[in-house]
């Protein structure tokens, strides 16, 4: 094996010494650097995959309660969302309590005043927007849910009952005008909340080259 | 210990005393005071023996090097630095919750999802693994401040730092949990306060992706995922999920607030989202403010990076942008890596602006801010801003930076 792999090494030689002649001198440098580290590769090998075993072993397979113990995300489709539900007025109660020292009476920001934390409410308008907020830049009512049960409150994350967490979330998409007052939030409803700002995302499709974009 | 040896360890413990304890107060460029060993000509060190070997190194009295602390970042001295590889104390930091502490003992990453077999390794385990070191930068994605003529490169953009990683390719712990083919997507979580997460692209795993437990040859610094972090090459600071405790594979992506509230930009009167690869730039570190220079020869230093693969090319101006000539680079040239480059120039004494634009392997040139913007509209922010930056020498020697405001 070893051999036979020394013996198309040695052909490659050949064909790239005889074509020296039409070839520039730096890239004859090139050639020659690949073709060494080529020979190189043949008598030892630089890469042990080859030999690597199917498993190693290490490690332990993860039983269903290690993975539902950590397993906490949400995805657009829903996928993930918790069993319990939560309304506009529940949430209000909830967010007085234990958001609005750091994210304001109602979520807005208020001229003048500079709060621990971002405003969470706005109105929806894009163009002209004093700052991000859930109303006006958020894609994904799904994103909500997720990031406020996962962090927050801020000095007490991971806190939070689901139902609460479903409320908070009612709360917020009601006062950003993004659903009605009456409205009831839950894994069935949430998925399918349409949030203004998602028209206005693009995924980067930048891939170098010269073009600034 | 012999009696002799004893005295000589205790007259060497007081010399190095005695050293320390003359200090001046002096003033840094930002106010803060400082404390500067002062030396007497019975200071001679060629006539007293010094202190003897210690268990931890460390700087010399005279060197003050400091991260920039604020609220939710520190960053990185860029111009107290001589070459590519950071400190790890001078590693820059941000974090969304605080630094969390974990016991390495305790410290399990578990894997599962559109897996064959779902698993959980231990820090043992995941060191067990054929390892690989890689040198690399990782840039905060938001990593351009401007605003007076008084800032060091530190305070434009000192949250890009570089390090020599060690760990296993997540290509190796993807082919021991069996990732399925139609997995497109995997979720990167932390187990910080914030347990914060990032959607990645499955082929990003297959790459060039590592887990990291190590960090310039020791165990990886808290501040920068201790234990085990992931790192992605040449992508945005926020994907390299630091205390990584979960990746989980998926046909969709999550949509996470880290992808949605954060780290997009408004690109005219759009919102941009997933900018993976950190664009090429380059920055003088030297000089560059607070520094004072004087007529004659200057070299003139920096360092240069892209996410997209290596440096091929840095140019220099000393004529205000007028004219460009070819850095140097320092050799080896590494993929997805802060290079350094010298160039050597003979400074008149007139007042002029130099600046750095680097162009990469894939032909892409460092932008101006005004092609920037002409691009992307005036709302752009700081994520993914990489500009020319320029430094202006004035006739006294003085170097400030050209704050070029976009609004
Ligand atoms: C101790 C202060 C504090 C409290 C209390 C708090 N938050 Fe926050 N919140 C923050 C900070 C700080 C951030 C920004 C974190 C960051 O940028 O990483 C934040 C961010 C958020 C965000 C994301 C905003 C954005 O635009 O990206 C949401 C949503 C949120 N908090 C909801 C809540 C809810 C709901 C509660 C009550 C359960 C709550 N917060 C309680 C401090 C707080």
């Amino acid at each position: 094996m070893q051999k036979a792999k020394g013996k198309i090494g040695f052909k490659g030689f050949v064909v790239i010494a005889s074509g020296v002649i039409v070839v520039t001198l730096s890239s004859l440098y090139n050639r020659t650097t690949l073709l060494h580290n080529a020979k190189l590769d043949t008598s030892r090998r630089t890469t042990d995959s080859l030999t690597w075993p199917k498993t190693f072993g290490y490690g332990r397979v993860a039983t269903t309660q290690d993975i539902a113990a950590w397993d906490i995300d949400i995805q657009p489709d829903g996928k993930g969302l918790p069993a319990g539900s939560g309304t506009v007025h529940e949430g209000k109660v909830v967010y007085l309590a234990k958001c609005a020292a750091c994210h304001g009476a109602e979520g807005k920001e208020i001229a003048g005043q500079k709060l621990p934390a971002p405003a969470l409410v706005s109105d929806t308008t894009f163009q002209g927007r004093k700052s991000n907020t859930i109303g006006n830049y958020w894609p994904y009512a799904t994103t909500v849910f997720d990031y406020i049960r996962r962090s927050m409150p801020y000095t007490a994350p991971g806190t939070l009952t689901n139902n609460e967490v479903y409320a908070l979330t009612a709360y917020i998409l009601g006062q950003n005008h993004i659903i009605k007052t009456d409205a009831v939030i839950n894994a069935q409803t949430l998925p399918k909340v349409i949030m203004p700002a998602k028209k206005h995302f693009i995924t980067d499709d930048r891939e170098g080259g010269a073009e600034v974009k | 210990m012999g009696k002799k040896e004893k005295l000589l360890m205790n007259r060497r413990t007081w010399l190095g005393g005695t050293l320390a304890a003359a200090v001046i107060h002096v003033q840094t460029a930002w106010g803060k005071s400082i404390q500067i060993p002062t030396l007497s000509s019975e200071d001679d060190p060629t006539k007293k023996i010094g202190p003897g070997p210690s268990k931890l190194g460390k700087r010399s009295l005279f060197e003050h090097p400091v991260r920039k602390p604020s609220d939710i970042s520190s960053r990185t001295p860029l111009q107290d630095l001589y070459s590519t590889i950071t400190p790890s104390d001078l590693h820059f930091e941000r974090h969304h919750a605080g630094v969390p502490v974990i016991d390495p003992e305790k410290y399990e990453l578990l894997i599962h999802g559109m897996v064959d077999k779902p698993m959980k390794f231990t820090l043992r385990d995941l060191k067990r693994f054929p390892s690989v070191t890689r040198t690399c930068f990782i840039e905060c994605a938001g990593n351009f401040r401007t605003g007076k003529e008084e800032m060091t490169p530190q305070d434009i953009l000192g949250l890009t730092s570089q390090s020599e990683w060690t760990g296993v390719m997540l290509s190796t712990l993807f082919r021991e949990v069996g990732v399925q083919p139609k997995a497109t997507w995997f979720l990167a979580e932390g187990s910080d306060a914030a347990v914060l997460t990032r959607s990645i692209p499955v082929s990003k795993g297959w790459n060039d992706a590592m887990i990291v437990y190590a960090q310039n040859g020791e165990a990886i610094r808290p501040e920068q995922g201790y234990p085990a972090r992931l790192l992605l090459p040449g992508w945005e600071g926020n994907t390299n999920v630091k205390w990584l405790r979960r990746i989980e594979l998926s046909d969709q992506l999550w949509m996470t607030r880290e992808e949605t509230s954060k780290y997009t930009y408004p690109v005219k009167d759009r919102i941009r989202q997933f900018s993976f690869d950190m664009d090429a730039r380059s920055i003088i570190t030297f000089p560059s403010y607070p520094a004072n220079v004087e007529p004659g020869w200057i070299e003139i230093r920096g360092i240069a990076w892209t996410g997209r693969g290596k440096v091929h090319r840095v140019d220099v101006s000393t004529d205000s942008g007028k004219t460009w000539n070819s850095a140097r680079l320092q050799e080896p040239v590494l993929d997805k890596a802060h290079t350094y480059f010298r160039y050597l120039w003979h400074w008149s004494g007139n007042e002029t602006e130099i600046m750095s634009r680097v162009i990469d392997e894939t032909g892409y040139m460092q932008p101006t801010l005004r092609q920037l913007i002409d691009a992307r509209g005036v709302d752009i922010t700081g994520y993914h801003l990489n500009p020319i930056t320029a430094w202006v020498i004035k006739r006294d020697g003085s170097v400030k930076f050209k704050s070029e405001s976009w609004k």
